[in-house]
Protein backbone atom coordinates (compact mmCIF):
# COMPACT_ATOMS: atom_id res chain seq x y z
CA UNK A 1 0.00 0.00 0.00
CA UNK A 2 1.02 3.41 -0.85
CA UNK A 3 2.59 6.28 1.17
CA UNK A 4 0.95 9.61 1.87
CA UNK A 5 3.50 12.56 2.68
CA UNK A 6 2.08 15.63 3.64
CA UNK A 7 4.43 18.80 1.60
CA UNK A 8 5.15 21.91 3.62
CA UNK A 9 5.75 24.90 1.07
CA UNK A 10 5.19 28.53 1.08
CA UNK A 11 3.01 28.21 -2.79
CA UNK A 12 6.57 28.84 -4.19
CA UNK A 13 8.93 26.17 -2.93
CA UNK A 14 8.88 23.09 -1.54
CA UNK A 15 10.46 23.28 2.26
CA UNK A 16 13.25 21.19 2.39
CA UNK A 17 12.03 18.94 5.91
CA UNK A 18 9.64 17.73 2.73
CA UNK A 19 12.64 15.74 1.37
CA UNK A 20 13.38 14.29 4.41
CA UNK A 21 9.85 12.90 5.23
CA UNK A 22 9.94 11.66 1.62
CA UNK A 23 13.18 9.58 2.26
CA UNK A 24 11.37 7.90 5.57
CA UNK A 25 8.08 7.54 3.16
CA UNK A 26 10.21 5.51 0.75
CA UNK A 27 11.70 3.14 3.69
CA UNK A 28 8.30 2.27 4.55
CA UNK A 29 6.21 1.72 1.40
CA UNK A 30 6.87 1.24 -2.16
CA UNK A 31 4.89 4.12 -3.50
CA UNK A 32 4.66 7.34 -2.20
CA UNK A 33 2.00 10.10 -2.92
CA UNK A 34 2.52 13.67 -1.81
CA UNK A 35 -0.33 15.78 -1.05
CA UNK A 36 0.42 19.64 -1.96
CA UNK A 37 -2.19 21.88 -0.29
CA UNK A 38 -2.26 25.56 -1.13
CA UNK A 39 -2.74 28.32 -3.59
CA UNK A 40 -1.18 28.78 -7.37
CA UNK A 41 1.42 26.09 -6.42
CA UNK A 42 2.41 25.11 -9.50
CA UNK A 43 6.00 25.64 -9.01
CA UNK A 44 5.64 23.29 -5.66
CA UNK A 45 3.97 20.43 -7.31
CA UNK A 46 6.66 20.65 -10.52
CA UNK A 47 9.49 20.47 -8.00
CA UNK A 48 7.90 17.55 -6.04
CA UNK A 49 7.38 15.61 -9.01
CA UNK A 50 11.02 15.80 -10.05
CA UNK A 51 11.50 13.77 -6.53
CA UNK A 52 13.14 10.39 -7.10
CA UNK A 53 10.52 7.66 -5.45
CA UNK A 54 7.48 9.92 -5.89
CA UNK A 55 4.89 8.50 -7.64
CA UNK A 56 1.75 10.91 -7.73
CA UNK A 57 1.39 14.77 -6.45
CA UNK A 58 -1.69 15.35 -5.42
CA UNK A 59 -2.56 19.02 -5.37
CA UNK A 60 -5.55 20.92 -3.80
CA UNK A 61 -5.84 24.31 -4.68
CA UNK A 62 -7.97 27.13 -3.32
CA UNK A 63 -7.81 30.90 -2.68
CA UNK A 64 -8.70 29.85 0.96
CA UNK A 65 -5.06 27.35 1.17
CA UNK A 66 -2.97 30.08 0.52
CA UNK A 67 -1.99 30.78 4.32
CA UNK A 68 -3.73 27.39 5.38
CA UNK A 69 -5.09 26.44 8.84
CA UNK A 70 -4.52 22.90 10.25
CA UNK A 71 -8.06 22.64 10.26
CA UNK A 72 -8.25 22.64 6.49
CA UNK A 73 -5.41 20.63 5.77
CA UNK A 74 -6.46 18.15 7.96
CA UNK A 75 -10.17 18.48 6.26
CA UNK A 76 -8.38 17.88 2.03
CA UNK A 77 -6.04 15.48 3.88
CA UNK A 78 -8.94 13.09 5.19
CA UNK A 79 -10.86 13.17 2.22
CA UNK A 80 -7.29 11.76 0.22
CA UNK A 81 -6.76 9.09 3.02
CA UNK A 82 -10.69 7.94 2.99
CA UNK A 83 -10.07 7.01 -0.57
CA UNK A 84 -6.69 6.24 -0.99
CA UNK A 85 -6.17 2.62 1.33
CA UNK A 86 -2.57 4.51 2.92
CA UNK A 87 -0.34 2.63 4.66
CA UNK A 88 1.21 5.45 6.09
CA UNK A 89 0.23 9.03 6.68
CA UNK A 90 4.14 11.36 7.17
CA UNK A 91 5.33 14.61 7.42
CA UNK A 92 8.14 16.22 8.89
CA UNK A 93 8.06 16.80 12.51
CA UNK A 94 8.25 20.58 12.14
CA UNK A 95 5.89 23.45 13.48
CA UNK A 96 3.42 22.65 10.70
CA UNK A 97 3.08 18.80 10.64
CA UNK A 98 3.21 18.82 14.27
CA UNK A 99 -0.10 21.17 14.28
CA UNK A 100 -1.67 19.36 11.40
CA UNK A 101 -0.69 15.23 11.78
CA UNK A 102 -2.22 14.93 15.32
CA UNK A 103 -5.48 16.27 13.61
CA UNK A 104 -5.53 13.79 11.37
CA UNK A 105 -4.55 10.55 13.39
CA UNK A 106 -7.51 11.96 15.51
CA UNK A 107 -9.90 11.91 12.89
CA UNK A 108 -8.74 8.07 11.90
CA UNK A 109 -9.09 7.20 15.67
CA UNK A 110 -5.05 6.55 15.54
CA UNK A 111 -2.11 6.71 17.45
CA UNK A 112 0.37 9.26 16.17
CA UNK A 113 4.02 8.35 16.34
CA UNK A 114 5.82 11.88 16.91
CA UNK A 115 9.50 12.55 15.91
CA UNK A 116 10.60 9.17 14.63
CA UNK A 117 14.42 9.03 14.37
CA UNK A 118 14.46 4.99 12.97
CA UNK A 119 12.42 3.02 11.12
CA UNK A 120 12.64 -0.51 12.54
CA UNK A 121 10.29 -2.07 9.98
CA UNK A 122 6.77 -0.67 9.07
CA UNK A 123 5.03 -0.85 12.01
CA UNK A 124 7.73 -0.23 14.26
CA UNK A 125 9.89 2.95 15.23
CA UNK A 126 12.13 4.24 17.29
CA UNK A 127 11.79 8.02 18.86
CA UNK A 128 13.29 9.87 21.61
CA UNK A 129 11.34 10.33 24.95
CA UNK A 130 12.34 12.64 27.76
CA UNK A 131 14.84 15.07 25.67
CA UNK A 132 16.32 12.71 24.08
CA UNK A 133 17.60 11.29 27.16
CA UNK A 134 16.02 7.35 26.04
CA UNK A 135 14.86 6.04 23.20
CA UNK A 136 11.23 4.03 23.18
CA UNK A 137 11.00 1.56 20.19
CA UNK A 138 7.39 0.75 19.53
CA UNK A 139 5.00 -0.96 17.21
CA UNK A 140 1.78 0.45 16.31
CA UNK A 141 -1.36 -2.05 15.85
CA UNK A 142 -3.10 0.62 13.73
CA UNK A 143 -4.37 -0.13 10.29
CA UNK A 144 -2.81 3.48 9.34
CA UNK A 145 0.09 4.80 10.80
CA UNK A 146 0.45 8.23 11.09
CA UNK A 147 3.97 9.70 11.56
CA UNK A 148 6.15 12.49 12.15
CA UNK A 149 9.71 12.08 11.46
CA UNK A 150 12.94 14.09 12.54
CA UNK A 151 14.40 15.59 9.97
CA UNK A 152 18.21 15.11 11.02
CA UNK A 153 17.51 11.62 11.26
CA UNK A 154 16.71 11.21 7.61
CA UNK A 155 18.75 12.08 4.36
CA UNK A 156 17.23 14.86 1.99
CA UNK A 157 15.86 13.16 -1.02
CA UNK A 158 17.56 14.20 -4.17
CA UNK A 159 15.46 16.76 -5.77
CA UNK A 160 15.74 16.28 -9.39
CA UNK A 161 15.89 12.70 -11.28
CA UNK A 162 12.21 11.59 -10.98
CA UNK A 163 8.84 11.99 -12.95
CA UNK A 164 5.73 11.89 -10.91
CA UNK A 165 2.06 12.50 -12.63
CA UNK A 166 0.40 15.49 -10.67
CA UNK A 167 -2.97 15.28 -10.19
CA UNK A 168 -5.69 17.65 -8.98
CA UNK A 169 -8.01 16.81 -6.37
CA UNK A 170 -10.56 18.40 -5.04
CA UNK A 171 -10.29 20.61 -1.48
CA UNK A 172 -12.48 20.45 1.02
CA UNK A 173 -15.30 22.64 1.90
CA UNK A 174 -13.51 25.35 3.35
CA UNK A 175 -13.91 25.24 7.76
CA UNK A 176 -14.36 28.77 8.59
CA UNK A 177 -13.92 28.67 12.38
CA UNK A 178 -10.29 29.33 12.48
CA UNK A 179 -8.13 31.95 9.87
CA UNK A 180 -4.60 32.39 9.19
CA UNK A 181 -4.69 36.37 9.86
CA UNK A 182 -1.17 37.32 10.04
CA UNK A 183 2.62 36.16 9.79
CA UNK A 184 5.69 37.76 11.13
CA UNK A 185 7.99 35.83 9.58
CA UNK A 186 11.99 36.33 10.27
CA UNK A 187 14.04 37.39 7.24
CA UNK A 188 17.04 36.16 6.60
CA UNK A 189 19.56 35.47 4.25
CA UNK A 190 21.62 32.92 6.10
CA UNK A 191 21.28 29.04 5.85
CA UNK A 192 17.75 27.64 7.28
CA UNK A 193 18.46 26.49 11.04
CA UNK A 194 17.55 23.33 10.70
CA UNK A 195 19.44 22.16 7.08
CA UNK A 196 22.48 24.94 7.81
CA UNK A 197 26.24 22.47 7.84
CA UNK A 198 27.69 24.89 10.32
CA UNK A 199 25.26 26.40 13.29
CA UNK A 200 26.24 29.15 15.79
CA UNK A 201 24.27 29.33 18.68
CA UNK A 202 24.21 32.13 21.40
CA UNK A 203 23.33 31.38 25.10
CA UNK A 204 22.85 33.81 28.08
CA UNK A 205 26.02 34.27 28.28
CA UNK A 206 25.92 37.24 25.37
CA UNK A 207 24.27 39.33 27.89
CA UNK A 208 22.01 41.09 25.53
CA UNK A 209 20.66 41.61 22.00
CA UNK A 210 22.99 43.55 20.45
CA UNK A 211 25.81 41.20 21.32
CA UNK A 212 24.52 39.14 18.84
CA UNK A 213 26.32 41.23 15.92
CA UNK A 214 29.67 39.20 16.98
CA UNK A 215 28.35 35.80 16.45
CA UNK A 216 26.92 37.43 13.04
CA UNK A 217 30.52 38.08 11.76
CA UNK A 218 31.68 34.88 12.85
CA UNK A 219 28.46 33.15 11.18
CA UNK A 220 28.91 34.67 8.08
CA UNK A 221 32.73 33.93 7.53
CA UNK A 222 31.47 29.97 8.19
CA UNK A 223 27.92 30.28 5.92
CA UNK A 224 26.68 29.32 8.77
CA UNK A 225 22.84 29.56 10.64
CA UNK A 226 22.04 31.75 13.52
CA UNK A 227 20.66 29.51 17.13
CA UNK A 228 20.18 30.44 20.67
CA UNK A 229 19.30 28.92 23.75
CA UNK A 230 16.14 29.07 25.63
CA UNK A 231 17.56 31.35 27.68
CA UNK A 232 18.71 33.85 25.07
CA UNK A 233 15.06 33.56 23.96
CA UNK A 234 13.27 34.31 26.91
CA UNK A 235 15.59 36.91 28.22
CA UNK A 236 14.50 38.34 24.69
CA UNK A 237 17.56 38.84 22.83
CA UNK A 238 16.18 36.80 20.16
CA UNK A 239 12.93 35.75 18.01
CA UNK A 240 11.86 32.66 19.14
CA UNK A 241 12.37 30.63 16.13
CA UNK A 242 16.32 31.06 16.55
CA UNK A 243 15.60 28.47 19.83
CA UNK A 244 17.06 24.98 20.09
CA UNK A 245 16.07 22.31 22.11
CA UNK A 246 13.73 19.68 23.13
CA UNK A 247 11.18 22.45 22.48
CA UNK A 248 12.34 24.28 19.92
CA UNK A 249 14.50 23.33 16.80
CA UNK A 250 16.34 20.15 16.36
CA UNK A 251 19.79 20.55 14.53
CA UNK A 252 22.24 18.09 13.20
CA UNK A 253 24.75 20.29 11.49
CA UNK A 254 28.71 19.16 11.01
CA UNK A 255 30.06 21.76 13.05
CA UNK A 256 27.92 23.37 16.42
CA UNK A 257 29.47 26.36 17.69
CA UNK A 258 27.95 27.00 21.44
CA UNK A 259 28.86 30.25 22.49
CA UNK A 260 27.85 31.51 26.32
CA UNK A 261 25.43 28.28 26.69
CA UNK A 262 25.77 26.53 29.82
CA UNK A 263 24.60 22.98 28.14
CA UNK A 264 21.15 22.82 29.92
CA UNK A 265 19.48 19.39 29.25
CA UNK A 266 16.72 20.88 27.07
CA UNK A 267 19.24 22.29 24.85
CA UNK A 268 21.05 19.58 24.58
CA UNK A 269 18.45 17.93 23.19
CA UNK A 270 17.85 19.59 20.17
CA UNK A 271 21.85 19.94 18.90
CA UNK A 272 23.93 16.64 20.67
CA UNK A 273 23.80 14.77 17.27
CA UNK A 274 25.84 17.27 15.43
CA UNK A 275 29.30 16.26 14.40
CA UNK A 276 31.57 18.28 15.59
CA UNK A 277 30.65 20.70 18.83
CA UNK A 278 32.25 23.15 19.77
CA UNK A 279 31.56 24.93 23.41
CA UNK A 280 33.18 28.55 24.15
CA UNK A 281 32.18 29.47 27.83
CA UNK A 282 34.33 31.30 31.01
CA UNK A 283 32.65 28.85 33.29
CA UNK A 284 34.81 25.93 32.97
CA UNK A 285 32.63 23.76 34.85
CA UNK A 286 29.35 24.19 32.49
CA UNK A 287 27.55 20.82 31.56
CA UNK A 288 28.13 22.08 27.95
CA UNK A 289 31.93 20.86 27.43
CA UNK A 290 31.26 17.70 28.67
CA UNK A 291 29.72 16.41 25.74
CA UNK A 292 31.55 19.14 23.12
CA UNK A 293 34.83 17.85 20.88
CA UNK A 294 36.48 21.42 21.58
CA UNK A 295 36.21 23.27 24.35
CA UNK A 296 37.29 26.60 24.54
CA UNK A 297 37.57 28.12 28.01
CA UNK A 298 37.49 32.34 28.15
CA UNK A 299 35.61 35.44 27.74
CA UNK A 300 33.41 35.15 24.79
CA UNK A 301 33.82 38.91 23.64
CA UNK A 302 37.42 38.18 23.15
CA UNK A 303 37.47 34.72 21.61
CA UNK A 304 34.17 35.41 18.80
CA UNK A 305 36.41 38.46 17.15
CA UNK A 306 39.38 36.52 17.56
CA UNK A 307 37.81 33.47 16.01
CA UNK A 308 36.62 35.47 12.91
CA UNK A 309 39.84 37.25 12.62
CA UNK A 310 41.63 33.81 12.69
CA UNK A 311 39.12 32.38 10.26
CA UNK A 312 39.66 34.95 7.78
CA UNK A 313 43.32 34.49 7.93
CA UNK B 1 -11.37 23.73 31.37
CA UNK B 2 -7.26 23.36 32.11
CA UNK B 3 -5.45 20.03 31.50
CA UNK B 4 -2.52 18.75 33.57
CA UNK B 5 -0.45 16.08 33.77
CA UNK B 6 1.78 14.37 36.24
CA UNK B 7 5.43 13.75 35.01
CA UNK B 8 9.20 13.34 36.28
CA UNK B 9 10.22 16.58 37.51
CA UNK B 10 11.81 18.72 35.11
CA UNK B 11 15.12 18.85 37.10
CA UNK B 12 15.41 15.23 37.59
CA UNK B 13 18.30 13.04 35.80
CA UNK B 14 15.87 10.50 33.54
CA UNK B 15 17.47 7.17 34.30
CA UNK B 16 16.51 3.62 31.96
CA UNK B 17 15.72 0.91 33.73
CA UNK B 18 18.06 -1.90 33.52
CA UNK B 19 15.40 -4.21 31.65
CA UNK B 20 14.28 -1.78 28.79
CA UNK B 21 11.13 -1.77 30.59
CA UNK B 22 10.56 1.95 30.69
CA UNK B 23 12.24 4.66 32.46
CA UNK B 24 12.80 5.05 36.26
CA UNK B 25 9.79 6.33 38.12
CA UNK B 26 10.19 4.99 42.17
CA UNK B 27 11.29 7.76 44.35
CA UNK B 28 11.74 10.14 41.32
CA UNK B 29 10.16 13.08 41.93
CA UNK B 30 6.78 14.51 40.50
CA UNK B 31 5.83 17.60 39.19
CA UNK B 32 3.43 19.52 36.80
CA UNK B 33 4.16 19.23 33.47
CA UNK B 34 5.77 22.57 32.90
CA UNK B 35 3.86 23.56 29.56
CA UNK B 36 0.34 22.98 31.85
CA UNK B 37 1.63 25.32 34.69
CA UNK B 38 1.48 27.88 31.99
CA UNK B 39 -2.24 26.52 30.87
CA UNK B 40 -3.05 27.05 34.41
CA UNK B 41 -1.42 30.49 34.97
CA UNK B 42 -3.16 32.01 31.61
CA UNK B 43 -6.44 30.36 32.63
CA UNK B 44 -6.47 32.57 35.72
CA UNK B 45 -5.03 35.46 34.39
CA UNK B 46 -8.41 35.70 32.34
CA UNK B 47 -10.01 35.06 35.21
CA UNK B 48 -8.81 37.89 36.72
CA UNK B 49 -10.01 39.73 33.95
CA UNK B 50 -13.09 38.61 33.88
CA UNK B 51 -12.93 36.93 30.67
CA UNK B 52 -13.96 33.41 32.56
CA UNK B 53 -15.82 32.95 35.50
CA UNK B 54 -14.57 29.33 36.82
CA UNK B 55 -11.44 27.46 35.75
CA UNK B 56 -12.32 23.24 35.82
CA UNK B 57 -8.40 21.78 36.27
CA UNK B 58 -8.58 18.03 34.46
CA UNK B 59 -6.22 15.41 34.93
CA UNK B 60 -5.79 11.45 33.69
CA UNK B 61 -3.71 8.86 35.21
CA UNK B 62 -3.30 7.57 38.29
CA UNK B 63 -4.43 8.30 42.01
CA UNK B 64 -1.18 10.52 42.95
CA UNK B 65 -2.41 12.83 40.06
CA UNK B 66 -4.47 14.15 42.49
CA UNK B 67 -1.45 16.07 44.12
CA UNK B 68 -0.96 17.68 40.48
CA UNK B 69 -4.65 19.14 40.51
CA UNK B 70 -4.27 19.90 44.27
CA UNK B 71 -1.45 22.63 42.47
CA UNK B 72 -3.61 23.43 40.05
CA UNK B 73 -6.43 24.40 42.23
CA UNK B 74 -3.42 26.44 44.61
CA UNK B 75 -2.89 27.89 41.76
CA UNK B 76 -6.16 29.26 41.16
CA UNK B 77 -8.55 26.38 39.59
CA UNK B 78 -11.80 26.68 41.55
CA UNK B 79 -12.25 22.41 40.94
CA UNK B 80 -10.78 19.81 39.40
CA UNK B 81 -11.34 16.28 37.46
CA UNK B 82 -9.41 13.14 37.93
CA UNK B 83 -10.11 10.59 35.42
CA UNK B 84 -8.77 7.73 37.55
CA UNK B 85 -6.80 4.75 35.95
CA UNK B 86 -4.05 2.51 35.93
CA UNK B 87 -4.00 1.80 32.68
CA UNK B 88 -0.89 3.09 30.05
CA UNK B 89 -2.60 6.27 28.42
CA UNK B 90 -1.21 7.49 25.34
CA UNK B 91 -2.32 10.94 23.61
CA UNK B 92 -4.93 9.77 21.74
CA UNK B 93 -6.63 8.25 25.03
CA UNK B 94 -6.18 11.51 26.81
CA UNK B 95 -7.30 13.51 24.12
CA UNK B 96 -10.95 10.82 23.76
CA UNK B 97 -11.16 11.63 27.91
CA UNK B 98 -10.81 14.91 27.92
CA UNK B 99 -13.08 15.50 25.29
CA UNK B 100 -15.76 13.55 27.10
CA UNK B 101 -15.56 15.84 29.85
CA UNK B 102 -15.40 18.57 27.56
CA UNK B 103 -18.67 18.05 26.32
CA UNK B 104 -20.06 17.76 29.72
CA UNK B 105 -18.61 20.56 31.23
CA UNK B 106 -19.15 22.53 28.00
CA UNK B 107 -16.16 25.21 28.46
CA UNK B 108 -15.48 28.21 26.36
CA UNK B 109 -12.36 26.87 25.56
CA UNK B 110 -9.73 24.26 26.72
CA UNK B 111 -5.95 25.12 27.30
CA UNK B 112 -3.67 23.02 27.67
CA UNK B 113 0.27 22.27 27.41
CA UNK B 114 1.88 21.69 23.74
CA UNK B 115 3.86 18.47 24.71
CA UNK B 116 4.43 17.04 28.10
CA UNK B 117 7.72 16.71 29.09
CA UNK B 118 8.30 13.13 29.32
CA UNK B 119 6.86 11.60 26.26
CA UNK B 120 7.34 14.63 24.25
CA UNK B 121 4.60 13.77 21.79
CA UNK B 122 2.80 16.93 21.43
CA UNK B 123 -0.32 15.65 20.12
CA UNK B 124 -2.97 16.03 22.85
CA UNK B 125 -4.66 19.56 22.01
CA UNK B 126 -4.67 18.89 18.12
CA UNK B 127 -6.31 15.29 19.13
CA UNK B 128 -8.84 16.38 21.40
CA UNK B 129 -9.95 19.58 19.07
CA UNK B 130 -10.35 16.83 16.25
CA UNK B 131 -12.32 14.75 18.11
CA UNK B 132 -14.37 18.10 19.26
CA UNK B 133 -14.75 19.11 15.88
CA UNK B 134 -13.53 22.67 17.43
CA UNK B 135 -10.48 25.02 16.29
CA UNK B 136 -7.28 25.05 17.57
CA UNK B 137 -4.62 27.43 18.33
CA UNK B 138 -1.60 25.84 18.85
CA UNK B 139 2.10 26.61 20.57
CA UNK B 140 0.29 30.17 21.84
CA UNK B 141 2.75 32.96 22.94
CA UNK B 142 -0.45 35.74 23.36
CA UNK B 143 -3.95 34.58 23.96
CA UNK B 144 -6.57 37.14 23.60
CA UNK B 145 -10.13 36.38 24.17
CA UNK B 146 -12.96 38.11 22.52
CA UNK B 147 -16.66 37.89 23.03
CA UNK B 148 -17.28 34.55 20.37
CA UNK B 149 -13.90 34.29 19.01
CA UNK B 150 -10.20 34.28 20.47
CA UNK B 151 -7.22 35.55 18.46
CA UNK B 152 -3.48 33.94 19.04
CA UNK B 153 -0.28 34.86 18.40
CA UNK B 154 1.54 31.21 17.60
CA UNK B 155 5.39 30.52 17.56
CA UNK B 156 6.28 28.57 14.45
CA UNK B 157 9.26 27.63 12.35
CA UNK B 158 9.65 30.83 10.57
CA UNK B 159 8.91 32.95 13.47
CA UNK B 160 4.96 34.09 14.50
CA UNK B 161 1.71 33.36 13.05
CA UNK B 162 -1.32 34.80 14.38
CA UNK B 163 -4.44 32.90 13.97
CA UNK B 164 -8.72 34.19 14.85
CA UNK B 165 -10.12 30.84 16.35
CA UNK B 166 -14.56 30.74 17.02
CA UNK B 167 -15.19 29.45 20.79
CA UNK B 168 -14.99 27.05 21.90
CA UNK B 169 -11.57 26.29 20.76
CA UNK B 170 -8.51 24.32 21.84
CA UNK B 171 -5.63 26.21 23.00
CA UNK B 172 -1.44 24.88 23.44
CA UNK B 173 0.59 27.14 25.14
CA UNK B 174 4.67 27.51 24.46
CA UNK B 175 6.97 28.32 26.64
CA UNK B 176 7.27 32.30 26.47
CA UNK B 177 3.00 32.30 26.99
CA UNK B 178 3.60 33.91 30.43
CA UNK B 179 5.48 33.25 33.39
CA UNK B 180 3.87 31.04 35.87
CA UNK B 181 3.11 32.38 39.43
CA UNK B 182 4.35 29.98 42.63
CA UNK B 183 1.31 28.98 44.68
CA UNK B 184 1.33 31.01 47.76
CA UNK B 185 0.77 28.66 51.68
CA UNK B 186 -2.68 30.09 52.12
CA UNK B 187 -3.25 29.33 48.52
CA UNK B 188 -1.86 26.10 49.04
CA UNK B 189 -4.32 25.67 52.49
CA UNK B 190 -7.60 27.08 50.46
CA UNK B 191 -6.75 24.19 47.39
CA UNK B 192 -7.10 21.39 50.26
CA UNK B 193 -11.04 22.61 50.45
CA UNK B 194 -11.42 22.86 46.94
CA UNK B 195 -13.82 20.29 45.21
CA UNK B 196 -11.67 17.08 43.36
CA UNK B 197 -14.00 14.82 41.63
CA UNK B 198 -12.70 11.16 40.56
CA UNK B 199 -14.66 9.79 37.25
CA UNK B 200 -13.23 6.80 35.24
CA UNK B 201 -12.60 5.47 31.78
CA UNK B 202 -15.27 3.41 32.32
CA UNK B 203 -18.07 5.97 33.64
CA UNK B 204 -16.93 8.12 30.56
CA UNK B 205 -17.42 5.31 27.85
CA UNK B 206 -13.80 5.53 26.67
CA UNK B 207 -11.51 2.75 25.62
CA UNK B 208 -8.12 3.79 26.73
CA UNK B 209 -6.59 0.26 25.34
CA UNK B 210 -2.86 1.03 24.46
CA UNK B 211 -2.16 1.37 20.49
CA UNK B 212 1.34 1.50 20.68
CA UNK B 213 3.41 -1.54 22.08
CA UNK B 214 6.58 -0.52 24.09
CA UNK B 215 8.56 -2.94 22.92
CA UNK B 216 12.14 -1.30 24.58
CA UNK B 217 13.37 1.52 26.23
CA UNK B 218 17.25 2.33 25.87
CA UNK B 219 19.84 5.05 26.74
CA UNK B 220 21.20 7.13 23.79
CA UNK B 221 25.29 6.37 23.01
CA UNK B 222 26.35 8.57 25.42
CA UNK B 223 28.65 11.70 23.30
CA UNK B 224 32.01 11.32 23.95
CA UNK B 225 33.03 14.98 24.51
CA UNK B 226 35.36 16.96 27.22
CA UNK B 227 37.93 17.64 24.93
CA UNK B 228 39.84 20.93 25.33
CA UNK B 229 41.40 23.37 23.59
CA UNK B 230 44.17 26.34 24.88
CA UNK B 231 43.11 29.18 22.28
CA UNK B 232 41.29 29.98 19.75
CA UNK B 233 44.95 29.29 16.99
CA UNK B 234 44.49 25.35 17.93
CA UNK B 235 40.86 25.39 17.81
CA UNK B 236 40.44 26.92 14.23
CA UNK B 237 43.88 24.46 13.83
CA UNK B 238 42.17 21.17 14.90
CA UNK B 239 38.52 21.77 13.10
CA UNK B 240 40.63 21.92 9.92
CA UNK B 241 43.23 19.15 10.32
CA UNK B 242 41.32 16.91 12.87
CA UNK B 243 37.44 17.40 12.41
CA UNK B 244 37.67 18.40 8.76
CA UNK B 245 34.93 20.66 9.20
CA UNK B 246 37.01 23.49 7.90
CA UNK B 247 38.34 24.06 4.69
Amino acid sequence: MPALVLAEHDNQSIRSATLHAITAACALADSVDVLVVGSSTDAVAAAVAAIPGVARVLRAEAPHLAHPTAENVAATALAIIARGAYSHVIAAATSVGKNVLPRIAARLDVAQISDVIAIEGSDTFTRPIYAGNAFATVRSSDAIKVVTIRTTAFDAAPSSGGSASIEIIAAAPEVTTAKVIGQELTKSERPELTSARVVVSGGRGMANGENFRLLEALADKLNAAIGASRAAVDAGYVPNDYQVGQTGKIVAPDLYIAVGISGAIQHLAGMKDSKVIVAINKDAEAPIFQIADYGLVGDLFEIIPALTAELSS
Amino acid sequence: MVAVKRVIDFNVKVRVKSDGSGVETTNVKMSMNPFDEIAIEEAVRLKEKGLATEIVAVSCGVASSQETLRTALALGADRAILVQTDAELQPLAVAKLLAAIARNEAPRFVILGKQAIDDDANQTGQMLAALLDWPQATFASRVDIGEDKATVKREVDGGMETVEVRLPAVVTTDLRLNEPRYATLPNIMKAKKKPLETLTPEALGVDVAPRLATLKVTEPAKRKGGGRVADVKELVAKLRSEAKVLP
